[in-house]
Order: structure tokens, then sequence, then C-alpha cells
């Protein structure tokens, strides 16, 4: 056996190679980390401004900020009284690390947790469109999984607190062609108009599969399932049922309705 | 085997030793991300300087590797590059990055890299093997931008996202052909693209795998 094969040759040249490689990934990784934030926050405030029919695809970087700016406007709320707080900038509060935290953020039983997101973090942001201080939409944010990945998306609501103005997702890993499909402009366009709740302020929109009848009595509340892709519409439906029920902004709608917006 | 010359390893790969059109490697991505140009050229920039360093890298290390583990050591270096690319992807063309999604991360199982670097830059210099990985990427990329012109002007009357052909539903001439848009259009658009090679390089043609015996018997069967 030569020199070169000998087996603490083999583990030198692996480590080398392992080592060299780890330094400069991570290298890349940290060195472009504050970019790919900026990138991924612009993304988000993008898909908001969108999914509350603001502005258009083709904004530069500068014009989503701005019209972000002076449009929307973010408040931090409670989601189990229903009211706002003070306690967190809605800058810089992030409901995602918040889920992770267990002082802010509590366990889901299995029962409740239709959404299959484990945890529910206690504060998270909602986003208001205001027009001479009177509400136009309120952005909910909501996610849920899907069948490969967790779905991160927002689901926009009229002042009547019941419309849908749009919904949209703004992460997610879901097969291209089939579930990748909830980004499809056409499937989007199936979401406003669409009523959430019954006369109770009970979720009763549904997704169901073989074609909407637009007849029914049940239509305004019943959008087309995706073509192929029955376990991510199956979790949109689960996502917007947790959310918009009493474990997610159940509360907070009905103080909103009751109180007025 | 005489020393290949730099002209040789850069301008072979394009036609006479195609990647994609005599090697058949790399089809699953030229399949998917040439549904318009945009996503084809990034797709095809990645690969392009992924081969050539992975290459460059591999050589100047080709006579540590042992050979019981070359295989590994191989993808480790290609898969940081690929991280590297992403990343950089991720920072700086966001949306593009998005669009590409999980075909940049499979450039570390695209064979064509993996094939240049075990063929070629495991027994050349370091500056031929780049060259290389240049040349094999050019090929590569020749193939995907052919695809994303024939795909997205035909079948979005559009290059680069801009109108070059009004459509029929915005009140011009051309109705799109759907099927472009959709990936097994590519793949007859390969097939296609391989036939005209093979026609205008008939040293290409491969010899038939088994040819069919003569009929020896006169009288028809009952």
């Amino acid at each position: 056996m030569s020199k070169k094969e000998s087996t603490s040759r083999t583990l030198l040249v692996a480590l080398a190679v392992s080592l060299v490689s780890s330094v400069f990934v991570a290298g890349a990784a940290v060195s472009l980390k504050p970019v790919q934030i900026e990138n991924r926050q612009l993304d988000k405030q993008r898909s908001i401004l969108a999914i509350a029919g603001l502005g258009e695809a083709t904004m530069s970087a500068r014009e989503v900020k701005d019209l972000y700016n002076s449009r929307i406007k973010a408040r931090v709320l409670e989601l189990d009284s229903g009211e706002y707080s003070d306690a967190f900038d809605p800058k810089l509060f992030d409901p995602l690390k918040a889920a992770r935290d267990p002082k802010l953020s509590d366990a889901l039983s299995g029962e409740e947790d239709v959404a299959l997101i484990k945890r529910r973090e206690r504060f998270t942001t909602v986003y208001m469109v205001e027009q001479d201080g009177k509400l136009e939409a309120l952005i909910l944010p909501v996610r849920g999984y899907g069948l490969w990945s967790t779905l991160h998306g927002f689901v926009a609501l009229k002042s009547d607190l019941n419309t849908v103005v749009g919904l949209g997702f703004y992460q997610h890993a879901e097969t291209p062609g089939l579930g990748g499909e909830v980004d499809n402009p056409k499937w989007k366009a199936l979401w406003p108009g669409k009523t959430l709740f019954d006369d109770a302020g009970k979720p009763i929109i549904e997704i169901v599969k073989g074609g909407v009848d637009p007849s029914s009595a049940q239509a305004g509340h019943q959008v087309d399932a995706l073509a192929g892709a029955t376990l991510t519409s199956n979790g949109v439906d689960h996502l917007l049922q947790f959310w918009l029920g009493e474990q997610g902004f159940g509360p907070y709608l009905a103080k909103l309705r009751t109180q007025g917006v | 085997m005489s020393k290949p010359s730099v002209k040789e390893v850069l301008l072979n790969p394009i036609f006479a030793n195609n990647p994609i059109g005599l090697q058949i490697l790399g089809i699953c991505s030229a399949l998917a991300v040439t549904s318009n140009l945009k996503t084809a050229l990034v797709m095809s920039i990645a690969l392009t300087l992924v081969t050539a360093f992975s290459n460059l890298f591999i050589s100047m290390i080709r006579s540590q590797i042992p050979g019981s583990i070359r295989m590994i050591v191989q993808m480790v270096i290609i898969a940081s590059l690929v991280i590297v690319v992403d990343q950089i992807l991720r920072a700086y063309a966001f949306s593009l990055a998005k669009q590409l999604s999980v075909f940049v991360g499979l450039i570390i199982t695209n064979c064509i890299v993996m094939g240049r670097a075990e063929a070629f830059a495991m027994q050349n210099p370091p500056g031929l093997s780049f060259m290389d990985g240049i040349g094999n990427g050019l090929g590569y990329s020749v193939v995907l931008l052919t695809l994303g012109v024939i795909r997205e002007l035909f079948g979005a009357g559009k290059l680069f996202g801009v109108e070059i052909i009004t459509l029929a539903k915005d009140g011009g001439w051309y109705v799109p052909n759907g099927l472009l848009l959709l990936p097994p259009s590519a793949f007859f658009l390969i097939g296609l693209l391989i036939w005209a090679l093979r026609t205008w390089r008939t040293e290409q043609v491969e010899e038939p795998a088994f040819r069919m015996a003569q009929q020896v018997i006169t009288k028809e069967a009952y």
C-alpha cells in the first residue's frame, strides 16, 4: 500500500478538506446574512402589499419600502385577549422567534393543533391599511403545515372583517408545479370576495375538491382545491381554520366586531 | 493520451462533445429551468462557475486525494461551492433564487460537475481543468439558452420577460403554444437538438445496439 492510500493519510485528507470547506461555507453564510435578511424583509413587505391589493409586482425595492411605510401600520397583538400590546416594538418583534421561545408561546395539544405548528406564540403582529383613520384592510399572518413544509402567509380582510381581500404565501417549500401552485396568481385570484365567517363568527371558509358549484348557497365561502395537491390544499384549509378560530385571531376579531373598528 | 490544448478543452464541449447533446447529462435541470430565459441564464452561469471552480480545486489537490475517498472529497468540494453560489443568489438575486428554488441546490447532483471532476480534473493540471470546466459549462449553457429562447419566445411571446410577439389575447396575432411552458416540451426540444447536431456532425451518431437479422424465409407465414 502506497503512502497516499494509508488509513492515517486518508483521515488527514478527509479532515483537511472538511475543515477548509466548512470555513469557506460558514464564511459565505455569515458574511451574506445581513443582505439576505434585508431581502427577506423586503419580500415580506412586498407580499403584504400585494395581498392588500396595493402597488404593483414590478415595484423597485425603494418603492416597496416607501409605499409600505406610508400605507401599512403594524401592531403587536396579544392573541388570547385580543388586545393590542405595547410591550414589543412591531418593527422588531418576530412572531416566529416568539413561537420557539417557551416564555412567549404555548405548546398545542394534538387536538388543538389542526395547522400542525406545534407551538403558538402569545403575541403576533397584525398589519392594517388605513385611509383617513378608518380601517380599509386588516392583514393577518397565518401559517401551517402543508405536505413538505410550513406555509407562511397572510390573509387580508375587508373592513367588514369577513370578506377576503387577498391570500398569499411568501415562504413555503411545496412541490413545484403541484403544491407550489399556491403561488399561482390564477389560484390566488379565486380568494378575493370569499367570506370567511358565518353569522355566529365561526370560520366556515373551506377548500373543496372537484370544483365549486357557483349556484350553490355555499359558493361564497368555498374555494377550489389545487389539482394534484390534496395535502397542500388541506394544509391551507386547516391553517385558516386554526388562525381564524378561537386559538388564533377569533378573540381579536370578536372584539373588533363588537367594539367597532 | 496526448495532452489536450486549452482551445480544445474550451471549445470541444460546445458542439463536438456537448455534455447534454452527446453525453446526455444534466437533463433534469435543463427541463426545469428553461421555461424562461432569465432563469436559464442564471442557472447556466451558476453551473459554469461551479464546474470550473470544482475542477480547479479538485485538480489542485488531485495528487493528495486517496483513491478510496476521492468521490466523497469531490462531493464535499462541489457541495461547498454550490452552497456558496446559493447564498450569493439569495443575497443579490432574491426573486430569481426563489424561482430557481431547489435547482441551484441540485447542481450538487448534476452529473456534468461530478463527471468532469472524475474524468478530467483528477488527471489534468489546474489551469487546464479550470478551462475544461468553463468549456463544459458553456456547452451546457448553449443548450439551456437555446431551449430558453425557444420556450419563452414561442410559449409566452417574450424574451427576458420583454414582449417580442404580441399575443392574441392582448390584441396581437400570435396564439402561444402553452405546451412549451411545461417541462415535457424541453424533452422534445432536446431530442430535436440532438437530432440536428448528429445530422450536422455524423461522427456523433452511435452504432446501433443491434441490427435486425435479414429475412431468410421467402414464404409468408400462415
